[in-house]
Parts: C-alpha cells; structure tokens; sequence
C-alpha cells in the first residue's frame, strides 16, 4: 500500500516537472508569436528597413543570417569532422590525446562573447579582415567547432567496431575503412550534430556584436569583407539602441519571430534526415 | 600424413599486455582440408585464428612472437604488407557483420577497394560468390536491396561470399554458426564441406559434435596451451591424451 502511494507521488512529480518544461516552452512561443505575428508580411520579409526603422522589412538581416551561418558550417563542418577522425580512428590512446579531447570539450564551455572578443582581436584586427562577413563566419565557426567535433565523435564511435574488422579482413586500409563504411554509417549523426549547431549559429548574438553586424545598412552586403545585418543583432539593437522604440518593438518582436521558425524549420531539416538516412538501411 | 602444408605456425606465443594467450604453438595447416580448433572458454581458441590473419594488431598492447608463414614466407615479416596478407587470407566472424548496404554492394566491397573498375566482372564475381556461399537462389532478385532485411543465416552466408569475393587461399572462421539457428548451421556446415574443395579453411568451433562432422584436422587447446593435434578421426576416437578424452566425452569444459 505504502510503495504504491510513493510510486504514484513520484510519477506524479516528475510529470510536474515535465508540465513546467512544456510550460515555459509553450509561454516563448505564445509571447513571441502574440506580439510579433502583426509585423509579419510579404513586404517585411522581402524588403530593406525604411524611415529609420520604423518601416519596411528586414530582408538584409534574413540574408545576413544566413550568409553568417552557411560561412560559418562551411569553415567549421571539414575542420571538425576530420578532427574527430583523426581522435576516433587514427590517434593512439594516451594522455596527450585525452588532454586534446578534454580541452575540446571545455571550448564548448567558452563563453560566446569571449569568441567574439577572440574574434575581434584575431580575425577584425590582426589578420585585418575588418568588421566583415568573413570574420563572422570564422569567430562563429570557431565557437561551435566543439560541438561538431563531438557530435561527430559521438557519431563514429557508434558504428560498430565489427564493421572495421570486416572491412579490415577484406585487406581494406584504415583510410579505405574510413571513406567506405566508417564515414557513410556515421554521416547522419554527424549531419544531426551539424544542424543543431546551425540553430545555435543563427542565434548567436555576442561572437558577431563585434566581428560583423551593423545595425544598419543601405541595401546587401557586396562581398565578403562587408559589414552585415544579422537578426539576433537586429532585435538587440532595436530594443537597445532604437530611436523610436514604439514603432521598433514589434519589429523587434517580428523578428524574433522570423529567427525562431528559421531555427525551428532547421531543426525540423535535421530530423527528417536522420530518418530518412535510418529507414536507407535498416 | 601425404597433404600439402599451406600454413605454419612456428613457437607462437601471444600476450595480451601483461598476460600470456597462447603459449608454444606449433602447428600445420594442410591445404583443401578443414582444420578445428576446439576448447574450453577463454583458452585462446580465437586468438590464435586471429593471428593468422593479423587482426590481433587491431587490440593495442597485443605482442605476438615466433613465426607463422603461409606458403613458406613469414606473414609477420616487416616487409610483408598486411593489407595483402589480409586479402589472401580471408576471415568470417562469429556473429554476422554485413556493412549497413545493399547486397550487391557488400559482396562487390573487397574488389572496390581492390581497384576492381570493370562493371561486368564485378557483377559476374558477385554472382559467382552469391552462388559459392548457396545464397544466390535466395536473393538474385533482390541484390540491391539492405543486406540487413537478410535472416541471421542469410547474413553470415552474405559475409562468407563477401570473403569468397576476394577469391582468398585461406578462409578463416571464427565461431561462424554460433549465433545461428540450427537450420542455418546445417546449412553453413554443408558449405563448408563445399568450400573445402577450392579453399583451406580454419574454424573455431564451441561445439565438439560439429567440429567431428566437418573437420579433417583437430587442434584441441587448453589455457593457451596445444594439447593434442590430429587427424579428427582420431581425436574424436582415440585421443593420446587423457585429458582430451575427459573434454570429448563432455566431462568438464
């Protein structure tokens, strides 16, 4: 009698628990929807910021995002899965290459804003990249190096060691293994690793603050050492630094909008990939 | 004794780190004929196959001494590229491992890493080694669908004619019914009797009923050590030793 009314107070708490996740969850997307759903047409979406932001659309920071995240998986995606090949299948196991792995994951643990302070020191200033596409893409390619090295980590080491003994058997070479069986089994968790770090990446407000976003610019970005507009930076710099904040908020608030389907609809990518990579073969 | 020695092992011991595997092997493996190693649990039964092939490189801190040759060259010799012995001495696992793609492709796997490019050899050795493995029947009208709808069975079959592909002199099988129904087994131990007649086999075998069936030679091992090898008639009939007798006839082990 007794263990069942503790059974039950315990389901009871942990689906509480579960309540409150799905509340605050739910509250985010309520909010910002609510307020920024009015802000939202063709018009915002497809044109440039008009009457000193107080009209028109954010079509600048929608590309802006993107070039930012693309550049930045374009930097970080070959470094960080050849990294996480050469930890997996190459490096011998002993201490330097448990340290190297340990320092991986503290990076992860960096604070953004110290990339983009990285960033600017490195990228902006001494390589003389300028504030520019280019230094956004690299500083926030940088900052989520660790996550797709350990996704990719995560992805190889879940392909079963008897696939490299059958592959080895065959008289194929640890590089013929790789490239044949080891990479295609993995590539949908490393795939998996890649988009969710793309949510992150188009998020990221402090790496590009001083590396690559303006709050304002007449029309595109031209090359790749151009300033850029960037959503997240947008909604900062709107609720920050706004000459008109009446008219700015729900901008603001459309904007996160716009960020978050962007994010949601990566995520949704990412899932549809791993299944279809699942149901390929099984 | 009028058969042709194929393989030869040579005072082989074997460490893992610290601790000995395989103590003073010396033993001959006779070409087109079936030879068993039989024993206990943990007596090193699968050890000693994977050095023939030099697997046991794969396992860190592993350290193999004495020589073993196949047809007189010493396969552990530095010059020798272990890539070829691999290719050359073939091997099949105790629980079946067909890569995560299509049938085609996991018989075709071993001539791509080969260089293999021509298109009609590759489909012709494919049926070829679908039909030496008695697989073909069941799958020539599904060959590019995933080798892992196949049944256990079906699977190590694919595997042996993944092996077969290769066209090896040696096949090497660790355990390969273990993880089988008893259909299946009946069905991997006919092929093996047929497989004899192009290749000379190694297998590891738990079970002493199959290994007097299919075998011609038995090595009976015991704690790393070799304590009987002969013809398999003889084994199985009239051991030398006592103690082989004591595990035939199931009193320990």
């Amino acid at each position: 009698m007794k263990r069942g009314i503790s059974q039950r107070l315990g389901f009871f708490s942990l689906f509480l628990c579960m309540l409150v996740t799905l509340f605050f969850l739910g509250a985010i997307i309520y909010f910002i929807t609510a307020r920024g759903v009015s802000a939202i047409s063709w018009e915002f979406l497809t044109q440039v910021p008009k009457k000193a932001m107080t009209a028109g659309g954010v079509a600048p920071a929608i590309l802006g995002t993107f070039y930012l995240t693309l550049g930045a998986v374009v930097f970080s995606l070959p470094l960080g899965v050849a990294c996480a090949i050469y930890l997996c299948e190459y490096s011998p196991k002993n201490y330097v290459v448990n340290l190297i792995r340990i320092s991986i994951n503290n990076l992860a643990g960096v604070p953004s804003v110290v990339f983009g302070l990285f960033g600017l020191a490195v990228f902006v200033k001494f390589l003389d990249f300028g504030v520019s596409i280019l230094s956004g893409c690299l500083t926030l390619g940088i900052m989520i190096l660790p996550n797709i090295i350990s996704a990719s980590q995560e992805a190889l080491l879940a392909v079963p060691q008897s696939y490299r003994e059958a592959s080895f058997a065959l008289g194929a070479t640890r590089w013929e293994t790789i490239k044949r069986v080891v990479l295609p089994s993995s590539l949908s968790g490393i795939l998996t690793g890649v988009i969710l770090s793309i949510g992150r990446v188009a998020g990221e407000t402090a790496p590009i603050l001083f590396t690559a976003a303006t709050f304002y610019m007449r029309g595109y970005p031209n090359s790749i050492f151009s300033e850029v507009m960037a959503l997240p930076y947008h909604i900062y710099a709107l609720m920050t630094e706004g000459t008109h904040p009446q008219q700015q908020r729900h901008i603001a608030y459309g904007c996160a909008m716009v960020l978050l389907i962007l994010v949601l609809m990566v995520s949704t990518l990412a899932i549809i990939i791993r299944q279809k990579q699942r149901s390929k073969y099984g | 004794m009028a058969d042709k020695i194929r393989m030869k092992l040579e005072n082989v011991n074997f460490f893992y780190a610290d601790t000995q595997a395989l103590y003073e092997i010396n033993l001959d493996i006779y070409q087109n004929k079936v030879t068993a190693i039989i024993g206990p649990s943990g007596c090193g039964k699968s050890t000693l196959i994977k050095l023939l092939n030099r697997m046991n490189e794969l396992i860190p801190n592993a350290r193999c001494e004495g020589n073993i040759y196949l047809d007189g060259h010493d396969i552990y010799d530095p010059k020798v590229d272990v890539v070829d012995v691999r290719r050359r001495i073939g091997m099949v696992f105790q629980k079946p491992n067909p890569f995560p793609k299509s049938i085609f492709d996991n018989v075709a796997y071993g001539l791509y890493i080969n260089g293999v490019k021509d298109r009609h050899y590759i489909n012709y050795k494919v049926e070829k080694s679908l039909k030496d493995a008695t697989l073909w029947k069941e799958v020539s009208d599904r060959l590019h669908s995933s080798a892992l709808q196949l049944s256990g069975g079906q699977q190590q079959r694919l595997c042996i004619a993944r092996t077969l592909a290769v066209e090896p002199e040696v096949v090497l099988m660790d355990e390969p019914a273990s993880a089988l129904d008893p259909t299946s087994t009946a069905k991997i131990e006919e092929l093996i009797q047929e497989l004899k007649e192009k290749y000379t086999i190694v297998i590891v075998t738990h079970n002493m009923q199959q290994a007097a069936r299919i075998s011609d030679y038995t090595l009976f091992l015991m704690l790393g050590k070799m304590i009987e090898y002969d013809v398999t008639n003889k084994i199985f009939t009239n051991p030398s030793k006592k103690i082989t007798e004591d595990y035939i006839t199931g009193r320990f082990g």
